[in-house]
């Protein structure tokens, strides 16, 4: 597994002092939301020392501890292929044949078997994937650095629902991701580039120079007999350059040749492999880039230095990380000079992460952006309480909200821009999952509200201060007022209790921003 | 009193006075599709009898399903829809695809959603079919699904909901009004005029309590996640709310293994995909005609039989169209025929007839006509209407 390198003490910046508002803003884009912990923790550092302590994040012994539990989280991909084989070859392993299953007692059987077996499924690796990655965003010290597993394994997203991929994101987030997210770009480039979830969930295991003929397969499925561009498009218009770049379908062509033969053994362990006699050995010309004749495996190396380093990456990818963290529409003039650290820096990812935030765009964007599905549902169960335990009812929330971890389709990944979060159902979807929240019907969450006050209004402001990590606005604390302090037929002023007031808090449009 | 208080007390809710108003001589149809993932074997759900190959290939998968036309039989676990061909009101079409669409699941089905040959955009093709509509009907599409399915992600607001009786705010009517009225007074636009959109959908849907309604004209939906979708489908027909489009989903039809013939584990997803087509038609009743619907699955299966007395996947599969005044009573297809040089890369039946050729005409049907639909796509005429 590699190591990032070692961290650079962070440059001393200059943060406006703290206001209320301001750690929750912190909290709201630096972290997967303000829980009462870290809210006093940026209080009592200043952002600057939080920023820089996120930045060269050190251990966090309790989250080791309660990741140790989950069994399948160190698995190499050879592992996960051997300890949890599809149910196929389970059955046959039982001495199961197909015709004893056939029949309508057989599929009684399967039934039961099924359920016996179903903590050894595959499936099992994409719930405790998904299990960790929610106690992480939740519970993890590293926060910072849980955003940006987020944003960059969306970036360079892989779908658990391809076929063998299910196998492998294990290894991709741990091996590939999570190591390179506060280092250099070139390097988390090249670790996806040649992590066997992105050979096999883009194809380009099978990218084959024109005219190779492989050996057929003994069952007779078709092998592979040619280029295959999936995996160079995507990593020209998503990865690096950018759809605008202007390079051409040629380049694209080019592209694709230069990485033929860049492959995956699964026999081996599911590890990376270059294929010589399958790698297209003629010169090549990439947008700019030119690659001599017998070049072997060095042209895909070489042409991920071009891209790593080419400006129109450097702005591409300054634009995205500038839509994550300031706005939906960012200035083109901080995007600019994002991406001008991004250069200077030879794509130095801590370095351009903490020239965002220190950004004055940055600090004046508060509210300006909508939740994701996953930094609504992470951050609502940190506003009220703990995660004691992961169960499947948190993970079908993001499933509700169109979300699931690990099952984005397309290279795409999910958007970062709020329409694609804002419309009715969603909405419905996320008031819900905040009201069952904060009556403490999400199984699993530990929730720790502030008492019942003499008042309403003073129930209201103790609740809000907590749930959304500093005073509401001047609306939503009036709104909740009249419906919740409206006096009883006999006079008496009602006191609603802090659940009904973070539920409605949970959903409220106020809640839904960061 | 807020306007909509006012208008549920006379007993007429927004979209019904605004139609009202309109007083539009016709009633718009609706577009129901269901996508049947998986790749549904087509040669065994609407098995081409009369091919004199089919035997050869498939030797433990044959049945001895009612003959539609003397050519093709429908598979005897289906034999709930065999009255409506008889009446007419249902057309299946056959060898009908995607020409050349990967084997994978991820990817075909992502191609069709998108409506793109071989390839994916971020929208899908029924999203882009509401862009000609007015966006004021806050049901006017919705997917009785978990999550919206590509087809209809894109710029045009769209609803996605697993049942109609979890589409409501839980904790009760104070909770949903002190929400309305927090939505109301959010300050993002996008954000108003969703919890608008939402909290209009739930008004109708509460007022016309229409989530406890039961089935009409006798229908009895099979057991199952699709019988209970198209039940929901059939109440917001009924509450007559403007749904334009409905769309939802079953799966099981991947059958690698032990597909079954005339019983089995694929007769009995044709079963229930029958049995709830079938009492969805019986639940709209004379609507049947303002409705059209239809299946679509990713690809067919393979058209010889696999060593596991299964099939793998293939190309072309059939489907149906029911309702909404079609053509009904006929297979319609271009018979590529089944002999080994007949078939796609010799080992699929082979696409004659794009889908997208018949979703164009469904999508007509229903008046949901825009252009962009299906770029770069010239429909073929298959005059199913």
């Amino acid at each position: 597994m590699a190591i990032s390198n070692p961290p650079l003490p962070p440059a001393p910046v200059a943060l406006p002092p703290l206001s209320d508002d301001a750690a929750a803003h912190l909290l709201n884009r630096a972290a997967f939301g303000p829980s009462p912990a870290d809210l006093d923790a940026v209080r009592s550092m200043g952002a600057s020392a939080w920023l820089a302590a996120q930045l060269t994040p050190g251990e966090d012994p309790a989250l080791e501890a309660r990741l140790a539990e989950f069994k399948t989280l160190k698995l190499s991909v050879g592992e996960a292929l051997e300890q949890y084989p599809p149910l196929k070859k389970r059955l046959e392993a039982l001495g199961l044949s197909k015709e004893d299953l056939a029949d309508e007692d057989g599929k009684e059987k399967l039934r039961e078997l099924r359920q016996e077996m179903k903590d050894e499924l595959p499936r099992q690796l994409i719930v405790e994937l998904t299990q960790a990655r929610l106690l992480r965003a939740i519970e993890s010290r590293r926060q910072l650095e849980e955003v940006l597993v987020d944003f960059w394994f969306n970036h360079f997203n892989v779908s658990a629902e391809k076929n063998r991929t299910r196998w492998m994101v294990t290894s991709y987030e741990r091996d590939a991701i999570r190591p390179h997210v506060l280092g250099k770009f070139r390097d988390l480039l090249g670790a996806t580039a040649k992590h066997p979830a992105m050979l096999w969930y883009l194809d380009n295991w099978q990218s084959v120079r024109d005219g190779f003929e492989p050996r057929r397969r003994r069952n007779g499925k078709n092998m592979p007999t040619g280029l295959n561009e999936n995996y160079a498009r995507e990593l020209l218009e998503l990865h690096t350059l950018g759809v605008d770049a202007g390079y051409s379908q040629g380049d694209v062509h080019e592209a694709a040749r230069a990485l033929t033969g860049w492959s995956v053994e699964i026999k081996r362990g599911g590890t990376f492999a270059f294929h010589p006699q399958a790698h297209d050995p003629g010169a090549k010309q990439i947008f700019g880039l030119s690659l001599e004749a017998g070049g072997g495996q060095s042209d895909g190396e070489r042409l991920l230095d071009a891209l790593a380093r080419h400006p129109a990456t450097a702005h591409h990818l300054a634009k995205k990380l500038c839509v994550r963290f300031v706005s939906d529409a960012p200035s083109p003039e901080l995007v600019e000079r994002i991406a001008q650290v991004f250069l200077s820096t030879d794509g130095d990812l801590r370095a351009t992460v903490q020239a965002i935030f220190e950004s004055p765009e940055f600090w004046s964007s508060s509210g300006a952006k909508t939740k994701t599905p996953l930094e609504f549902v992470a951050s609502a169960v940190r506003a009220v309480g703990t995660l004691d335990d992961v169960q499947m009812p948190l993970a079908r929330a993001l499933d509700a909200l169109g979300a699931p971890l690990y099952r984005c389709a397309p290279p795409t990944g999910y958007a970062e821009h709020a329409a694609a979060w804002v419309s009715a159902g969603a909405l419905v979807s996320r008031i819900n999952f905040g009201l069952a929240l904060a009556s403490g019907r999400v199984k699993g969450v530990r929730v720790r509200l502030p008492a019942r006050s003499a008042d309403a209004e003073r129930t209201i402001d103790s609740v809000a201060a907590q749930v959304l990590g500093r005073p509401p606005s001047v609306q939503t604390r009036a709104t909740l007022l009249k419906a919740l302090g409206a006096k009883e037929e006999d006079g008496e002023a009602r006191v609603p209790s802090p659940a009904v007031v973070a539920g409605l808090l949970l959903g409220s449009p106020e809640f839904q921003h960061q | 009193m807020r306007r909509r208080d006012f208008l549920t007390a006379l007993g007429l809710s927004v979209p019904a006075l605004s139609r009202a108003l309109a007083q539009s001589t016709t009633r718009p149809r609706a577009l129901v599709t269901i996508f049947l993932r998986g790749g549904v074997d087509g040669l065994s759900m609407v098995q081409p009898s009369g091919d004199a190959a089919l035997r050869g290939l498939r030797p433990t998968l044959m049945h001895d399903g009612a003959s539609l036309d003397g050519f093709f039989a429908l598979h005897p676990a289906m034999k709930s829809l065999l009255p409506f061909f008889t009446r007419k009101e249902l057309a299946i079409v056959h060898a009908v695809g995607q020409a050349h669409a990967s084997r994978s699941h991820f990817d075909a089905q992502d191609a069709l959603e998108s409506g793109v040959a071989g390839s994916r955009r971020a929208d899908g093709y029924l999203n882009r079919a509401l862009a000609s509509l007015p966006s004021t009907e806050p049901f006017r599409a919705v997917a009785v699904q978990n999550a919206l399915p590509l087809s209809l992600a894109g710029d045009s607001p769209a609803l996605a909901f697993p049942s109609l009786a979890q589409f409501r705010v839980a904790g009760g009517a104070a909770a949903a009004t002190t929400f309305e009225a927090l939505y109301e007074g959010a300050v993002d636009e996008a954000m108003r005029s969703s919890g608008h959109d939402a909290f209009e959908s739930l008004d109708a849907a509460r007022t016309s309590a229409m989530a406890n309604a039961p089935p009409r004209n006798g229908a009895e939906y099979p057991k199952g996640v699709l019988g209970r979708r198209l039940a929901d489908l059939a109440r917001l027909i009924h509450a007559d709310v403007g749904l334009r489009l409905g769309v939802t989903e079953t799966g099981g039809f991947d059958t690698h293994l032990a597909q079954g013939a005339g019983t089995g584990q694929l007769a009995t997803r044709l079963q229930e995909l029958a049995d709830a087509l079938a009492a969805f038609a019986t639940d709209l009743g004379p609507k049947l005609s303002d409705v059209v619907v239809t299946t679509v699955t990713e690809f067919g299966r393979t058209a010889r039989e696999n060593g596991t007395r299964g099939t793998d996947h293939g190309t072309a599969s059939a489907l149906f169209v029911l309702g909404g005044g079609v053509k009904g009573g006929r297979v319609v297809s271009d018979w590529p025929g089944l002999a080994k040089d007949q078939l796609f890369e010799q080992r699929d039946l082979a696409v004659t007839t794009d889908v997208r050729s018949v979703l164009s005409e469904c999508l007509a049907a229903a008046d949901l006509t825009a252009p962009g639909v299906f770029p770069d796509f010239t429909p073929r005429r298959l005059a199913l209407f």
